[in-house]
């Protein structure tokens, strides 16, 4: 089992909510988040005075699924969030050691 | 501070005015439409305070200082009523010396002989038409609490509650209300209007002799009964000088004396709602039609010109901070528009009921430029942490207005002139002249309110403490001076 993590841009949540789903994936965790990377920040003013804003609002989502989707999942994610420009976002694959369904004590495969 | 005249002459003098001026008003009865208008007025200052300025300050801070900014113009809104009713309106708007007024009307003693309270009438700018007298205190008392309340943008996130609740009733006290004497005090136009008109209809002869002679006389009082800068010949129709500019010099004292907040140039420190600040300056526009029109004191074409440059001033300084931004920054801000707007609002009170709509946007064309030079430029490069740019908008826009009044009252440019009361009529414009007189308003204000202020922050620091400790600060002042968030979400 694995985890797959992904930073994207908030507009574009939808649409990889839409490509997840459509290949099977059905449950899926959102986290609003700051960060920076390539990107970098943006300069806002507020009357004359400059502040460099380093950390820029983003998405993290996070689905658990068996290991054999994983690629098919990445696909997806990396299909929906692309907007071809800098700043879309990362996907990071973490391996998953165990999961439990809370109403009903399942495990693992069963409980995903 | 010295007085230019002895506390009992100034009485005896304003005795005489009295006297003179109750044989000339016996009878005369208020205006319910006046009235009514002024009442409104009253209430839309008070809307121009909180939630107006508190919102308008409060959106600028960021959120874990929200509730302070908020219960310090709650608080001074609340301190200045009292203090206004007990004594404030009597100091700053009966006879007593050039500087200050007495206590003849403190605790609200203002029915007439053998009357009540209801029955007391104060002048307006009209001879022979009065407003109720009780509508006329509670209408400068909202005057008295926004001035104040205007200050405490320029020390915000950093100052102690107890230090402002302190600052403000001595604030209070010992600037604005002789501030608001030396400009606005003065003898009201019922004695001098009677005696004159008694003079033009005099037989000749006898008669005539003795209407001149207590028109001199009439005169001589008229002219020694008001406040110091008053008699400097300064206009200020709704209190450029009295609340901007005093308010303003006051902030940037304060601001230096407790020094920047921590982190100041470096943290992120931008405003946590502009949109709170958008409903603020708005509301602030709205009840400025109070401040302006309303202190025509009338419901009169007087008032309706006040409105109509309150409109036009503000809507041009709005547009001229936008645009200038826009060309130097590269991007119009909203904050610009609405920081121009009250600039243009700050700039148009001393002319509103003096200038002419055509002159009022130039005003506010100019204001707009320049507030936002002070603003960015000259903060900057002073380094100054005027945190909510009190001096920037109300000190530099009040200065620009009071002097802008002073050549937009010229007929010549659409001005209403000046109403000379010992001749009946518009005093002929000197431009040197009514410039001088300006400036003795600004300077006057400046170096009293300067001066004053640095020693009142003095003061309280030694009793209170003027600053935040640094964790209080870093932690923010909500939660640690009032147990209390803004937003719990």
């Amino acid at each position: 089992m694995k985890i797959v993590m992904a930073i994207i841009k908030p507009f574009k949540l939808e649409e990889v909510r839409d490509a997840l789903t459509a290949i099977g994936v059905h449950g899926l965790t959102v986290t609003e988040v700051k960060g920076y990377g390539r990107q970098k920040g943006h300069t806002e003013i507020y009357r004359g005075a400059e502040y460099a804003v380093s950390f820029l609002p983003k998405i993290k989502i996070e689905v658990a699924i068996a290991s054999d989707q994983v690629d098919k999942t990445i696909d997806a994610i990396t299909t929906a969030a692309k907007t071809g420009q800098i700043g879309d976002g990362k996907i990071f694959v973490i391996n998953l050691d165990h999961a439990v369904r809370i109403r009903t004590g399942e495990a693992d495969a069963a409980a995903l | 501070m010295t007085f230019k005249r002895p506390y009992s002459a100034g009485l005896a003098a304003f005795a005489v005015g009295l006297l003179a001026a109750s044989s000339a008003y016996a009878e005369a009865t208020v205006n319910k439409g006046d009235n009514a208008w002024m009442m409104t007025s009253t209430v839309l200052v008070l809307l121009m305070t909180i939630p107006g300025l508190a919102l308008f300050y409060g959106g600028l801070v960021r959120s874990k200082n929200m509730l302070s900014v908020l219960a310090q113009v709650f608080y001074t809104v609340c301190i200045v009523t009292i203090i206004w009713v007990l004594y404030g309106y009597s100091l700053a708007f009966t006879g007593g010396s050039d500087f200050i007024g007495g206590f003849s009307k403190a605790f609200l003693k203002i029915a007439p002989e053998g009357k009540t309270i209801l029955d007391a009438q104060a002048a307006t700018f009209t001879a022979d038409v009065n407003i109720t007298e009780l509508i006329y205190i509670c209408f400068q008392m909202t005057f008295a609490a926004i001035t104040p309340a205007l200050i405490v943008g320029a020390f915000a996130e950093r100052m102690k509650f107890a230090a402002v609740a302190l600052f403000v009733p001595l604030w209070v006290t010992l600037i604005y209300l002789p501030i608001a004497h030396m400009v606005w005090y003065w003898a009201g136009p019922d004695a001098i209007s009677a005696a004159l008109k008694a003079v033009e209809t005099a037989a000749d002869g006898a008669a005539k002799t003795a209407a001149q002679a207590a028109f001199e006389t009439a005169k001589t009082a008229f002219s020694d009964d008001g406040g110091w800068i008053f008699k400097k010949g300064a206009i200020d129709f709704a209190g450029g000088t009295v609340v901007h500019i005093n308010a303003g010099i006051a902030g940037l004292v304060g601001a230096i004396l407790i020094g920047k907040r921590t982190g100041y140039g470096k943290d992120l420190m931008a405003p946590h709602s502009l949109t709170m600040t958008m409903i603020g300056a708005s509301l602030l526009w709205v009840g400025w039609f109070g401040f302006n029109a309303g202190s025509n004191l009338e419901a009169s074409g007087g008032a309706a010109l006040a409105m109509t440059n309150s409109f036009v001033a503000t809507a041009a300084a709005a547009l001229a901070w936008m645009f200038a931004e826009w060309i130097i920054k590269g991007h119009p801000s909203l904050l610009g528009a609405l920081s121009g707007a009250v600039a243009g609002l700050v700039a148009v009170t001393p002319a509103a009921g003096f200038a002419g709509p055509m002159g009022a946007i130039v005003l506010g064309l100019v204001v707009g430029v320049v507030c936002l030079f002070f603003c960015t430029v000259i903060k900057n490069a002073l380094g100054y942490d005027d945190a909510l740019d009190v001096f920037g908008v109300h000190c530099v826009g009040g200065i620009v207005g009071a002097l802008g009044t002073g050549i937009l009252v010229n007929p010549a440019l659409g001005g209403t002139g000046v109403m000379d009361y010992t001749i009946g009529k518009i005093a002929e414009y000197d431009l040197v002249a009514q410039m001088t007189s300006q400036f003795w308003g600004v300077c006057t204000t400046l170096v009293w309110s300067g001066v004053g202020s640095a020693i009142l922050f003095k003061v309280v620091d030694v009793i209170v403490g003027l600053r935040a400790t640094v964790e209080v600060e870093r932690e923010g002042l909500d939660i640690t001076e009032h147990t209390e968030r803004a937003y719990n979400m």
